[in-house]
């Protein structure tokens, strides 16, 4: 990992009132590297990756995005650059197929009788299925809604659509929350592929299993202060565990 | 638990079934009514009802106004509201039209008097339609209140403006968008023919459409697509108003007269049809040939059963029927296609 870092966060601070919910965090996130942030309840997690993401402007501190200062008013700017984030809930509209949930709000158009603009379909779903495909996710048929894939089939969409959009990191909200066991081998296979296309991947997670088996490096949060970061190689799971509770 | 049931060879065979069914019920169900009314016809008056051009311009025409409300509904329920004031907007929008060109007539002659009344109407219909977006989209005021609010608002205006009453109107160029025929198709049958190609392109082709559907299924998802979901849950309140204005006009051109209380017993006829086309009034899903559809299943059933001289109080029966017919095949196919009202 000597390689320029993708991302620097740099003593970044965000409070809300008196409530200090971030104080000067600080790390760097490499292409093809998985960060596991872990921390209790309260600890600041996803403030620091509502920063990140163009939710929240940080009070304090920088971020620096393949070496330059960014500052973000909205995600939509944020995403514009590349760094995109899952939320538990997935954003997919249940009611459409993956073609248009990937392409939502950047639809592609044709010429109906070579006159009129309209959807184009087709297009959609074959670069979905291209996007989908390049994370060993099989799909049997592009044409249903959504809402009958399962659970991993339906995170392999949510972030089929960051990559299709050339995603540069990746800010994934506990990605296994809500999954049964088998879907959460799917979606640890799935970060292992985003590391391979030199993603840079940053997940918030409760389950050490997932955590140890995926990232990199874990950055742990204990009320809003940098409790530690290590390398996964180096640690193990009951000093991740004393960084986050304390003592 | 969605998981098992697409994942499963036979049970994915079942889902196939019931979607196909569920898009074509309705098409079975409008068929199985004309065969009905057309086997009666023959056997107790020894004619024909299909092959009867009256009939069928009896039921186009009967199908017009409240078609027009639905079309409007359609894209409202899609993306998971409602819309109850509609009904009185095409009444105040009737009255209003009919006022003006009354009262412009002896000065502007009938030509510019007709354009400028048919523009008023739908520059009425602007005034609910903005003020139902606005409280919906930007203060977040529940769908069925915010235009329940406006139900009472636009019936009281209409009928303050039109005196609490009817307003006449003489027009030869509006009695000919109102009675004349063109190939033998009424003229208010044809203007909608063409709404309805319109509104079909819009939903089904376009960007707008797509988001209408998306905002339906997942509001938050669409707001995160960068989707201009205030605007656009705007646009739709005001495509529905102008719908209704639309309603309004051929009212009035119809009948030569403004009627505040003209679009009253509509309403709930346009939620039929559109529910019975297939939308969920949970918002999602819906179509407008399915809504085209529903308007003409509540029109055959309302003509036909005067028609074969059944009581006219059967018709709300029927109606009724058919309704809960239809939102009872609704339910089983999101059963076994997949949840989606128990998922949100």
């Amino acid at each position: 990992m000597k390689a320029t870092p993708i991302l620097s966060v740099e003593g970044l601070s965000k409070r809300f009132g008196g409530v200090h919910a971030l104080e000067q965090v600080s790390f760097e996130l490499f292409p093809g590297e998985v960060l596991a942030l872990a921390g209790d309840n309260g600890a600041g997690k996803s403030t620091l990756i509502k920063a990140i993401s163009g939710v929240y402007r940080p009070d304090d501190g920088r971020i620096l995005y393949k070496g330059e200062p960014v500052a973000f008013d909205n995600p939509r700017q944020a995403r514009d650059l590349g760094i995109e984030t899952i939320y538990q809930d997935l954003a997919l509209a249940d009611n459409l197929d993956i073609g248009a949930n990937v392409f939502l709000g950047r639809e592609p158009l044709r010429r109906l009788f070579g006159l009129l603009p309209a959807l184009d379909r087709k297009r959609m779903r074959q670069e979905a299925l291209q996007a989908i495909e390049t994370l060993d996710i099989e799909i049997k048929r592009l044409d249903v809604p959504v809402r009958t894939l399962s659970g991993g089939q339906r995170q392999a969409v949510a972030i089929g659509r960051a990559i299709y959009w050339k995603a540069e990191i990746l800010i994934m909200d506990e990605p296994t929350a809500a999954l049964g066991v088998p879907e959460q081998r799917k979606v640890r296979a799935l970060v292992e592929g985003l590391k391979e296309q030199k993603v840079g991947v940053i997940f918030i997670s409760h389950n050490l299993g997932d955590i140890f088996a995926v990232a990199d490096r874990i950055l742990v949060l204990r009320r809003g202060i940098m409790a530690g970061i290590r390398r996964t190689a180096d640690t193990d799971a009951d000093e991740i565990v004393k960084l986050m509770v304390g003592g | 638990m969605t998981t098992l049931e697409a994942s499963s060879p036979l049970a994915a065979r079942q889902a196939v079934v019931v979607r196909w069914l569920a898009v074509a019920w309705s098409w079975l169900f409008l068929a199985l009514l004309l065969v009905f009314f057309e086997v009666w016809a023959r056997a107790a008056y020894d004619t024909s009802f299909l092959l009867n051009r009256f009939n069928i311009q009896s039921i186009t025409l009967f199908a017009v106004a409240p078609l027009l409300l639905a079309l409007g509904q359609t894209l409202v329920i899609i993306s998971g509201g409602i819309d109850l004031s509609v009904g009185f907007t095409m009444g105040l929008a009737a009255v209003i039209c009919a006022r003006l060109m009354q009262w412009l007539d002896p000065a502007l002659g009938p030509e510019l008097s007709l354009v400028i009344g048919i523009l008023a109407a739908f520059a009425v219909a602007l005034i609910p339609g903005l003020t139902n977006g606005y409280l919906i989209a930007w203060l977040g005021v529940p769908a069925f209140i915010g235009t329940l609010g406006m139900y009472g608002i636009a019936r009281g205006t209409g009928f303050l403006a039109a005196g609490g009453t009817t307003v006449p109107v003489r027009n030869e160029y509006l009695a000919f968008l109102g009675n004349d025929r063109i190939l033998g198709i009424p003229v208010p049958v044809i203007i909608t023919i063409l709404v309805v190609l319109l509104m079909h392109y819009v939903l089904s082709q376009s960007r707008f459409g797509q988001y209408t559907y998306a905002i339906g299924g997942n509001r938050e998802a669409a707001i995160r697509a960068g989707i201009n979901v205030k605007r656009h849950t705007m646009a739709i309140y005001v495509i529905a108003a102008l719908c209704a204005a639309m309603s309004g006009v051929l009212y009035t051109a119809r009948f030569s007269a403004g009627a505040a209380q003209a679009g009253e017993p509509l309403l709930l006829d346009a939620i039929a049809a559109v529910v019975i086309g297939g939308a969920s009034l949970f918002g999602g899903s819906g179509t407008i040939i399915g809504t085209v559809i529903g308007a003409l299943i509540i029109a055959v059933i309302q003509y036909g059963l005067v028609f074969i001289n059944v009581e006219p109080f059967w018709q709300f029966v029927a109606v009724g029927v058919v309704i809960i017919i239809s939102v009872l095949v609704d339910q089983s196919r999101s059963r076994l296609t997949g949840a989606h009202q128990e998922d949100r």
